[in-house]
């Protein structure tokens, strides 16, 4: 247990309040925009932003006191960055599905009009487009 | 501890309050049920952000193996529900 110098807790506590507003700001943007897939975007900036810059803290803070490199709060950033993007895609995927049964009018049409897609019946395209 | 640090360990705890608050009105109001996962998706992330900031405030690493454990379940129940929501079970 070492003393921590001040800079290192004035580091931290800037990555602490960089990391409270990024956090505020992805949540106040996911629930303001109108549509879903607009509002998957504002939490990437929790899941980025938000994670590393309280991670940072935690390795500066860790390491001083204790005196050597502790880069364990690193796993969790790691951690999620392999575990985000499916999640992610998954949620997008179920959007679109889901928006193509219901038949919603501004949803994307699928890349081949011959082979639907797996999980749903097959519908023509109603105006004319390919 | 300093009071700097103290008092930007409560601000910054006091801003995953308020987003999850933000957060929870999309959980209930959320037109789809993609909308809820994914807003439970972010509630899991705050939680994890908590653990780390309390480990920071209380000098522990057993609140980082609670946040390794929260992103670990965040991963496995996410992917679940979209899972099921897309095909209506999970393991096909």
């Amino acid at each position: 247990m070492n003393a921590v110098p001040f800079w290192i807790e004035a580091a931290v506590s800037v990555l602490l309040v960089a990391s409270g507003l990024f956090v505020v700001i992805s949540a106040v943007g996911f629930v303001g925009f109108r549509d879903f897939f607009l509002r998957m975007h504002p939490p990437a900036i929790a899941y980025t932003l938000g994670i590393w810059t309280v991670a940072g803290a935690g390795v500066l803070y860790f390491s001083a006191i204790e005196g050597r490199l502790v880069l364990h709060p690193w796993l969790i950033v790691i951690m999620l960055s392999m575990t985000v993007p499916v999640t992610t895609l998954l949620l997008a995927r179920v959007a679109l599905f889901r928006r193509r049964a219901a038949g919603e009018a501004d949803t994307p049409p699928p890349l081949s009009p011959l082979v639907p897609p797996a999980g749903e019946p097959h519908r023509p395209a109603k105006d004319g487009a390919p | 501890m300093t009071s700097l640090l103290a008092v930007a360990i409560g601000f910054a705890l006091g801003c995953y309050a308020i987003a999850s608050v933000i957060v929870l009105v999309r959980l209930i109001r959320g037109p789809r049920a993609q909308d809820r996962v994914f807003a439970l998706d972010l509630l899991y992330l705050h939680a994890l952000l908590v653990m780390l900031v309390l480990g920071i405030q209380h000098r522990s690493d057993v609140y980082f193996e609670a946040a390794l454990l929260i992103a670990l379940f965040s991963f496995v129940s996410s992917s679940a529900m979209a899972k099921f929501i897309l095909r209506g079970e999970v393991i096909e």
